[in-house]
Order: C-alpha cells, then sequence, then structure tokens
C-alpha cells in the first residue's frame, strides 16, 4: 500500500515508548495476513497492510491492559476501540492509534468460493479493482468487488474515527449511507418455521470451538462466560443443535448496542456459520429504538449500560 | 498382490448407496461454505476435491457422546435410600468412512495407541474403531497448508485405512489396503484396476512432489523440552492466538475430553465431548487455581503434546498428521510449523553469572 512506508516511519518513532505495536504481516502463503506484533525495531520491515488486513487487531487490547499499546486499525476496527473505551475495558492514556484511508478488505470465504478450493498459492498480486492469483500455475483473476468482505460495500468509515497518527489521505463517508440491512430485511420476512429451520441447519456443524466468541473485541467475559458455566447452567454438554443456537443467541443479546458488526465473529467461524445475521438483527432494533450507532463517540454511553426513567421511544405508558 | 479395482466417477453415489445398506455411510458434502462429513444422502454431491473443512474425526470420536444414561429413584423397602438404575451406551453398528484424506485417517492411529493400549482400553472409542471402515482418498492436489511429508507420512499414505482410492482418469482406483478392505471391493460396479496402477502412481508421485521441501523435525521432541521453560518464547508466538478451539477441534489427532453429567430431574446422562487444551478453562482446578493460566502456556501445550510428549511416550512417533487445517482454520493465522522450526532453532540465552 502506498502509505505503507509512512505508517512504518510513524510506528518506528513511537516504538520507543511502547510495549508492543500490533498491525499485520504476511502469513502461510500470499493470499493471507497474519496479527503481527511488533516488540523491536526489527519486526517493523515486515508490517503489511493492505486487502489481506482483515484480523480486528481491537480484540487483543483488552488482554494487554496495563501495557503500553500500540495498534493500527481500519476504519471499523476503530470503532471496536472507541466501545472498549466507552466501557473502560481499556485505558485512553495507554493506547497509541495508527490509522490509515481503508479500501475494504476481502472475504477468504468468498475467495474460497469462487475458486471452488484455494490450493497452493503461488503468487497473489493486488490492485484497487483486482487480485491476480497464481495458484498451482494457473493464474486467477479475481475482481476486488467480488470479494470484498460484505461490511466494506456500505463502509460509514474508512478512516479511523479516532487515532493519534493517521497516515495517508482521509477518504470520508464518500456515499455511503448507514448499515446496509438488506439481506436481513428479506430474511425477516420469511416464515417463523423458515428462519427456525435455517438456523437448525447451520448451527448444525457449528463445533463449539467458540472462535466466534473470542475474535470478537466486545466478548470481554472468555473465562466467565456463560457457555461454559456450570451454574448457573445455561448450556448443557450435549450434542445438541439447540444448545449450539442457545449460545449464539447469548452472544447476540450481550452485543446489543455494542456490536459494531466488524463481522469477526463470522470470519472466525471455522465452518462459515452467518452468525453475524443475528446481532444485526439486534443491532437493527437497537437503531430503531436508540437511534443509536455502536462505537462512534467516545463520550457516549451505549443504550443498554445506561438507564433513563423515560425512553424517548419506548411507550409504555401509552398502551 | 493386494486386490485392485476400478470405479467410474459415475458410479460413485450407486457404490455407496450399496454400501449404506448394511452400513452407516460417511461422505464429505458441503454445508453452508464448508465441507463436513455427514451421513451419505444420495440426493447430495459428493465433495472430493480436496479435504474437507472438519475431517472424519467425529464417526470414530463424536463431538459428545452420552456414555450411559441413568435414571434415580427411591428404593421402595427403604425410602433413605437412592436407586441409580445405569445404562451403558455402546455405539452399535458399522459405519464406513467414504473420502477421508491420508492424514486424517492416519490420525486414529494416533489414538489407537492412547485409547487401546495395553495398560488401559477405552471400550466405546474400540467398539467405534473396531466397526468402522475408511476409504481413504489419497490426495491429487495439496494446499500451501499440507505438510505430511514432514511427518513421515505422504499424500497416498495408507496406514490406517481398509481402502485406498486414488483419483484416476474419471473414476477412482481401489486398492485394498487390509483384508476387510477387501470385501468392501466387490461391487459388480468395480472392474478390474490392474492395468491403471501405473497411472496411479504416476498422480501419487505428482502430488507428493507438490508439497513443500521436507523439514528435519527428529530433534523437535528434544528441542522443545528446551525451551520448556521459556516463558518469553511462548508468550511470543502465542501473541495472536485467541485461545478458541477452532485448531484442535479440527485436528484429526486431537483426543481431550470433558465428562459432565447433565441431569434433567431424575434422569442424567454421563457425557463425553470434546475438550481443548487452548481453552482457558482446560485444566481448571476446582480450587481455582490453573497450571496453563495464560494462552502462552496452552499453546506450549498443544505444540508439546504433538512434538514432543507423544512422540517420547509412543516410540518417536510425531503425533501431528501434517493436515494444516490447525493453520488454516486458525482466525488468527497461528502456525505449528513455524512454532516448532522457531524451537528447534531456538537458543537459550546464557545468563552470566
Ligand atoms: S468496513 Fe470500511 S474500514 Fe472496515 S475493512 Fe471495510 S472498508 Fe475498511
Ligand atoms: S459480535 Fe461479531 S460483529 Fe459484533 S463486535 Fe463481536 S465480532 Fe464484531
Ligand atoms: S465459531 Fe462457528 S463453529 Fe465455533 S462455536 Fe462459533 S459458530 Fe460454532
Ligand atoms: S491457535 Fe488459532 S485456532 Fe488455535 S486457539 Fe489460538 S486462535 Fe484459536
Ligand atoms: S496439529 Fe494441525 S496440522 Fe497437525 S494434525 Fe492437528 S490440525 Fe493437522
Amino acid at each position: 500500500m502506498k502509505f505503507q512506508n509512512e505508517l512504518k516511519d510513524s510506528i518506528r518513532k513511537a516504538l520507543p515508548e511502547l510495549d508492543v505495536v500490533i498491525g499485520w504481516c504476511g502469513s502461510f502463503d500470499r493470499l493471507h495476513a497474519t496479527p503481527h506484533f511488533i516488540r523491536r525495531e526489527e519486526d517493523i520491515e515486515k508490517l503489511e497492510i493492505g486487502p489481506l488486513s482483515v484480523h480486528n487487531l481491537a480484540t487483543y487490547l483488552p488482554g494487554l491492559r496495563g501495557k503500553k499499546v500500540g495498534i493500527v486499525v481500519k476504519g471499523c476496527d476503530s470503532r471496536s476501540v472507541i466501545e472498549l473505551l466507552q466501557e473502560k475495558l481499556i485505558d485512553r492514556e495507554d493506547i497509541t492509534i495508527f490509522g490509515f484511508p481503508c479500501t475494504g478488505v476481502v472475504d477468504q470465504a468468498k475467495i474460497k468460493k469462487a475458486l471452488g478450493y484455494v490450493g497452493n498459492v503461488e503468487s497473489c498480486d493486488m490492485s484497487d479493482k483486482s487480485m491476480v492469483l497464481v495458484i498451482d500455475g494457473q493464474t486467477h483473476l479475481l475482481n476486488f468487488s467480488e470479494i470484498k468482505a460484505e461490511k466494506c460495500y456500505s463502509c460509514k468509515y474508512p478512516d479511523a474515527i479516532i487515532s493519534d497518527h493517521f497516515v495517508g489521505d482521509k477518504i470520508g463517508n464518500g456515499d455511503s449511507t448507514d448499515a446496509n440491512y438488506e439481506a436481513l430485511e428479506t430474511f425477516e420476512k420469511l416464515p417463523v418455521s423458515e428462519r427456525f429451520g435455517y438456523w437448525l441447519k447451520e448451527l448444525d456443524r457449528c463445533i463449539r470451538c467458540y472462535a466466534c466468541r473470542n475474535a470478537c473485541p466486545l466478548c470481554v467475559c472468555r473465562d466467565h462466560c456463560a457457555a461454559e458455566s456450570r451454574e448457573p447452567h445455561w448450556l448443557s454438554q450435549e450434542n445438541n443443535v439447540r444448545d449450539k443456537l442457545m449460545f449464539q443467541v447469548i452472544h447476540a443479546y450481550h452485543l446489543a448496542g455494542r456490536c459494531t458488526e466488524c463481522g469477526e465473529c463470522q470470519r472466525a467461524c471455522p465452518v462459515d456459520i452467518p452468525v453475524l445475521m443475528l446481532k444485526q438483527k439486534m443491532n437493527k432494533e437497537v437503531r430503531d429504538i436508540f437511534k443509536y450507532e455502536a462505537g462512534v463517540d467516545p463520550e457516549e454511553t451505549p443504550p443498554l449500560l445506561s438507564f433513563k426513567m423515560e425512553e424517548e421511544n419506548i411507550t409504555e405508558k401509552d398502551w | 498382490m493386494a486386490l485392485v479395482k476400478y470405479l467410474k466417477s459415475s458410479d460413485l453415489k450407486s457404490w455407496l448407496a450399496e454400501l449404506a445398506q448394511k452400513n452407516s455411510v460417511f461422505a464429505p458434502r458441503y454445508e453452508g461454505d464448508s465441507v463436513i462429513f455427514a451421513p451419505f444422502d444420495p440426493e447430495q454431491e459428493i465433495f472430493i476435491k480436496n479435504a474437507a473443512t472438519a475431517p472424519p474425526k467425529k464417526t470414530v470420536f463424536p463431538q459428545s457422546e452420552k456414555l450411559v444414561d441413568f435414571k434415580y429413584s427411591k428404593d421402595p423397602e427403604d425410602l433413605s435410600r437412592i436407586l441409580i438404575d445405569a445404562k451403558e451406551n455402546l455405539p452399535e453398528g458399522t459405519a464406513i468412512v467414504f473420502g477421508g484424506r491420508p492424514c486424517d485417517v492416519r490420525g486414529f492411529t494416533m489414538f489407537d495407541r492412547v485409547y487401546m493400549s495395553e495398560e488401559a482400553t477405552d471400550i466405546y472409542y474400540k467398539t467405534r474403531r473396531d466397526n468402522t471402515s475408511f476409504i481413504t482418498l489419497a490426495c491429487d492436489s495439496t494446499e500451501n497448508t499440507c505438510f505430511c511429508n514432514w511427518v513421515n507420512s505422504s499424500p497416498s499414505d495408507p496406514t490406517g485405512s481398509d481402502v485406498l482410492a486414488i483419483p484416476v482418469g474419471d473414476g477412482l482406483l481401489l486398492k485394498a489396503v487390509s483384508d476387510r478392505g477387501e470385501s468392501l471391493l466387490t461391487s459388480k460396479l468395480l472392474s478390474d484396476g490392474e492395468s491403471r496402477i501405473g497411472e496411479g502412481e504416476k498422480v501419487c508421485k505428482e502430488a507428493a512432489e507438490s508439497l513443500s521441501q521436507v523439514q528435519d523435525l527428529s530433534n523437535a521432541p528434544q528441542k522443545l523440552l528446551e525451551v520448556f521453560d521459556s516463558i518469553e518464547f511462548w508468550e511470543d508466538v502465542s501473541a495472536k492466538c485467541l485461545s478458541c478451539g477452532a485448531c484442535t477441534y479440527l485436528c484429526p489427532t486431537c483426543y481431550c475430553f470433558n465428562i459432565t453429567d447433565e441431569t434433567k430431574g431424575l434422569q442424567a446422562s454421563r457425557i463425553r465431548s470434546w475438550d481443548n487444551c487452548m481453552s482457558a478453562l482446560f485444566t481448571m482446578e476446582a480450587s481455582g487455581h490453573n497450571p496453563r493460566p495464560t494462552k502462552a502456556h496452552r499453546l506450549k501445550n498443544r505444540v508439546g503434546h504433538k512434538f514432543s510428549y507423544y512422540p517420547d511416550l509412543h516410540d518417536g512417533v510425531i503425533s501431528c498428521c501434517g493436515c494444516g487445517r490447525c493453520i488454516k482454520s486458525c482466525p488468527a493465522g497461528v502456525d505449528i510449523r513455524e512454532i516448532v522450526l522457531k524451537a528447534i532453532e531456538f537458543e537459550p540465552t546464557v545468563v552470566e553469572g
């Protein structure tokens, strides 16, 4: 990316004051990136940002509390940082935020689908519009618009909302509007039995690995999660799709109005279960009732973490 | 000479349907965007292009199984006594798993040493293992994450299988590996395969050559012990780990389990379900103490177990079959190969004085 060197310089300057800076670097092949923990000057060279920088690194922040941490954020990731700040799960003075203008990231599941199977990637070259992959000697051309993560199509905040160092020129909101809930709205029109059947079928293959939970920057209970608690006993250990669904419902409820729709839960799922939709549903309700969007203003309090005697849009007195 | 047959691709479903008359048959198919093993359904396409997202581990070692069902009741003779009526749930019937990969199926041989050893036999595991046959698909193409060749195996390794199926032309060359395998190759849909053996060998050779260069892991057990006490090393390699269960639950050789009693009123079941060493609750003791309190300790266990402690107990056999799922499916891109190689290169810093 154009301003990658600028970013490296910026990190180089800040590193002496920091314990670690988290960014991304290349992974096992050219088609994948991985989170990169920069502790020494020589780690900086490996840093790479671009359409493969899919991971939301804000997930690591609560676990590093007490340390001086630098973090590179996409626009959407910065919203998770804001939400964590709002909830006092991290301390602003300990965090140094590096922002850059994000032009979108890929959805590896879409790439997998487009190719049928991925195989031995020999090279991967990306431009603004496309990706050229050489796999087992064969060249594949994929349009970026076909392999982009869903969230990027309607991205409202491509530039980090909050940052201490911003490299490159801001893109601005462009013509993007509020979150796009079209797919969700279509789904909501189906009869209950069909919707329920859909989730039973999708969740049947859930292996209960809780990658969806652990990748979520705002799932902060971790080792005290309701999923694994024996007392109270919310979920059984039976191989029961209803228990699996129950966990997703718990996750969605706990994230209502806090979830920034970063999509990490769905990206992390090793068996590609579309769990993001459940969170979008909750967020859509929160948006309609409380006119609230998570992770935008560090001074705000999420609606379900606050209490008002009279809610503007909940008219219980008129019943 | 072992029995060799040939099956046209167009006859695959009919053949599996024949086998399904007397056995439960599992085959890989798409569910959503993932490929998993599911009971054979002639209405659905079987996916055999490359390894499934999840291995067939659950066919012998289910994600969750009821070991014993029990009921509480009062003793009518003495109402102060509670009676327990327990019923063991031993698995029944025979199964055939079609389409596992050599790494997947070889994985069960790592289970065998633990669950069917001379000292102890797990009757649930053994019953399924004895009653399950494997028709394994040799890989004709490989992925960047595959490294079966580093762990003394190959894309056509028949270890643990009953039949090895090699994609040849527009069909499968079926080689019996065991006596049980021979008995699976009696269908009229199969023709003689002798004439295609050469072609099959070529496919296997090409797949083997497409893998990355073999790395010498012979001193990994020793080196991993040397690096055991270096918490910095483990903190460094585990920094990006999210402590989920994706790597272990998708691993064909991870065999840890948990036992819980699920009680509903006077009825209860004793359940065995998968557990994993990456979870924060793994080895959490009732006192609240956890000997593996951080993800660094836990990742050390996963890598150390497979590449050091298990080989030390089991004739040097590495209990990783090189399938690469833990790398490919890790949401944070943790690469077990990289960690093992780093451990091999590890030089302890000598503290002066
Ligand atoms: S949602 Fe916006 S900020 Fe996030 S990856 Fe997509 S384009 Fe970038
Ligand atoms: S629930 Fe999913 S989309 Fe929402 S914040 Fe958590 S990981 Fe992101
Ligand atoms: S990540 Fe996927 S498989 Fe794992 S618990 Fe969540 S939904 Fe289930
Ligand atoms: S290594 Fe990856 S898959 Fe395994 S626990 Fe850590 S994050 Fe999850
Ligand atoms: S450790 Fe990883 S590569 Fe090895 S068998 Fe398990 S999942 Fe496959």
